[in-house]
């Protein structure tokens, strides 16, 4: 065989079987999805999605678990978006060049990288333990805040370098100051970069349970959360205590809450990055 | 990237600081004012900015102050050594060994299962597929990293515990093997994303250099795109290290938390993570062993993090040497 029909067949076997560990990954991935959704889309019934647990966590329905990731993410979203948006600014529009600015870098790189049960121990110790707050809404929704402030800084900072640096200079030109030029002219441009990420990192943060284990989840409880001081059931959590700890496991309400946590967090992550996608056609620079 | 404006910035300071005898008396004006606002915007964005220190010195910091009096009364390098854990017990044991071990056996299982595929599915995608291919496979790919991990544990207590079960005859599906598969994928996107934007990263140039010698596209893969994307790779499989490592609920929901050495990957073991998740529910506020749970929570804090920040020095090198 010569050698450049050697080298064209050794070229196909790579293709093939990169190829086909590509295919792997994805299909896993899809499977991922069907299964969730084939095991789960039976359970959903209205009863399901507003009645309280019953009967041992094995009948009823989880009312309290979706509103309780519902506050815990609304609370997380409050504590970390001006935040982590004011971060952002400052890294694309404020941060000088420097050693200073690397550090920080690393810093927020480092912090998406750290384990979510580290965080879960942070908030016991720091807001449950040491101010008091108890296991409630505010502890766990400021734990999860740290957790997704290194998504929201990143959006929002790659979300302004993509504004062309004509538009401020445009701005500045005209007499307007920095600060307001940001928030008038740079910040409207960025918005849905800036929505989207944040919205991609908090719908993460909803399905997080090593987190809230300490800091805000609870087995069992029926009624409603009535203040940010008040423990909650979350879905993820729920998930967990019924795959573990309730014996004769009820099938298809695990199943049905997975189904719940998927599909919301997939949904809602679609939706947004759709919505990006119809912003970016509107806007040509 | 440069920061274009920057030019403008000082000439603005400039005007901002220009004395003007009486403006301390008068009245603000408009420009004044907005001046003035835009000093105070400046300091509480500057403020944020350095939110994430102050954050991640802080999970240091409250990690060893929980963790203190463990470290006074068992002393550190008696919990690194013991090789027994029974935290219980009247005279509790708190050897962290059995758990450093089980953290071991997971994670690189895990890696040594995962990479092999997750290379092979970021070199095609980066360099063998057409674009359409390419942006459907990494937003599929990407919605298995935005999976819950509680999730991934219910999944492989439905399908790998039986699976594995069966295959190896055992009496348990819950040990280490079960665990490492599920994680396996669990890191999957981790290594295929960051070493695909590795691979992205290599110019063009270089291929088409490649190319116009007379290799392949396979030749120039791995003769030359991969040499040049190695210390990407080597990031990409450290971040994926780091990121099974950390990983708690799967693994809690799999291992069978059993802790003690084990003797082949089909025991059960118990991690660092799942540790700390099943028994900080149950410990007494203030107690010894709370504290020593604080103190297992600053090794695996002091662990990923150095793992990260050499993953991402590495990420920062390569990319300046691209920049040029």
């Amino acid at each position: 065989m010569s050698r450049i029909k050697q080298a064209r067949m050794i070229q196909t076997i790579a293709v093939t079987v990169t190829g086909a560990a590509a295919l792997f990954v994805v299909s896993a991935a899809l499977f991922l999805l069907a299964y969730i959704a084939v095991r789960g889309a039976p359970a959903i019934s209205w009863e399901f999605l507003t009645d309280v647990p019953s009967g041992q966590m094995k009948e009823g329905g989880i009312l309290p678990a979706i509103v309780g990731t519902l506050a815990l993410t609304a609370a997380t979203a409050a504590f970390s978006l001006p935040i982590g948006v004011a971060a952002g600014i400052y890294l694309s529009e404020y941060a000088p060049r420097g050693k200073s600015t690397r550090v920080i870098r690393l810093a927020i790189s480092n912090m998406a990288g750290v384990p979510s049960i580290v965080y879960g121990l942070f908030g016991l110790a720091l807001f449950v333990i040491l101010l008091d707050f108890g296991k409630s809404i505010l502890a766990g929704a400021l734990t999860l805040a740290c957790l997704t402030l290194p998504v929201i800084i990143t959006a929002t900072e790659e979300a302004l370098r993509q504004i062309p640096s004509d538009l401020r200079q445009a701005s500045l030109a005209l007499g307007a100051t920095r600060w307001r030029t940001i928030y008038r002219i740079v910040l409207p441009a960025a918005a849905p970069g800036i929505v989207t990420g944040s919205i991609l990192g908090l719908s993460r943060a909803a399905g997080e349970t090593a987190p809230i284990l300490f800091t805000a989840a609870v087995y069992y409880k029926r009624q409603m959360p009535d203040s940010i001081f008040s423990d909650v059931m979350a879905l993820p959590y729920h998930i967990y205590i019924l795959a573990t700890q309730v014996t004769g496991r009820p099938d298809d309400i695990i199943w049905g809450t997975a189904f719940v946590l998927v599909g919301g967090v997939t949904a809602i992550s679609v939706a947004a990055a759709a919505w990006r996608s119809t912003q970016r056609r509107k806007v040509r620079w | 990237m440069a920061r274009q404006s920057s030019p403008i910035s000082v000439s603005f300071r400039r005007t901002d600081t220009m004395p003007t005898p009486s403006s301390s008396r008068r009245r603000l004006g408009r420009p004044a004012k907005s001046r003035a606002a835009d000093g105070v915007v400046r300091s509480i964005i500057r403020l944020n900015g350095w939110s994430a220190i102050v954050i991640l010195a802080a999970i240091g910091i409250f990690l060893a102050y929980g963790g203190m009096r463990a470290l006074s009364e068992v002393g550190f390098w008696t919990m690194m050594s013991g090789r027994e854990w029974y935290p219980t017990i009247a005279e509790p044991r708190f050897g962290f060994v059995p758990l450093l071990i089980g953290s071991a056996a997971v994670t690189i299982t895990a890696l040594l299962l995962s990479m092999p595929v997750s290379l092979a599915a970021a070199v095609f995608i980066s360099e063998f597929a057409g674009k359409p291919l390419k942006e459907v496979s990494k937003s599929i790919i990407e919605f298995m990293a935005a999976v819950p991990s509680v999730v991934y544990g219910l999944i492989g207590i439905a399908v790998v515990v039986p699976w594995v079960k069966e295959t190896f005859a055992l009496d348990s599906g819950l040990n280490a093997l079960t665990a490492a598969i599920v994680l396996a994928f669990m890191i999957a996107p981790t290594i295929v994303s960051i070493s695909e934007d590795a691979l992205h990263a290599v110019p063009n140039e270089l291929r088409q250099g490649s190319l116009a010698l007379g290799n392949t596209r396979w030749q120039t893969t791995y003769k030359v795109v991969l040499p040049s994307a190695s210390s990407g790779i080597l990031a990409a499989v450290m971040l994926g290290m780091g990121r099974a490592i950390g990983e708690t609920m799967a693994v809690l929901m799999l291992t069978g938390n059993a802790a003690r050495i084990p003797g082949s990957l089909f025991e059960s073991v118990r991690t660092i993570t799942g540790t700390i998740a099943a028994e900080m529910g149950n410990v007494v506020q203030g107690g010894l062993h709370q504290s020593v749970l604080f103190t297992l929570g600053l090794v695996l804090f002091a662990l990923t993090f150095f793992i990260n920040l050499v993953a991402d020095l590495v990420l920062e090198r390569q990319r300046k040497r691209w920049r040029r």
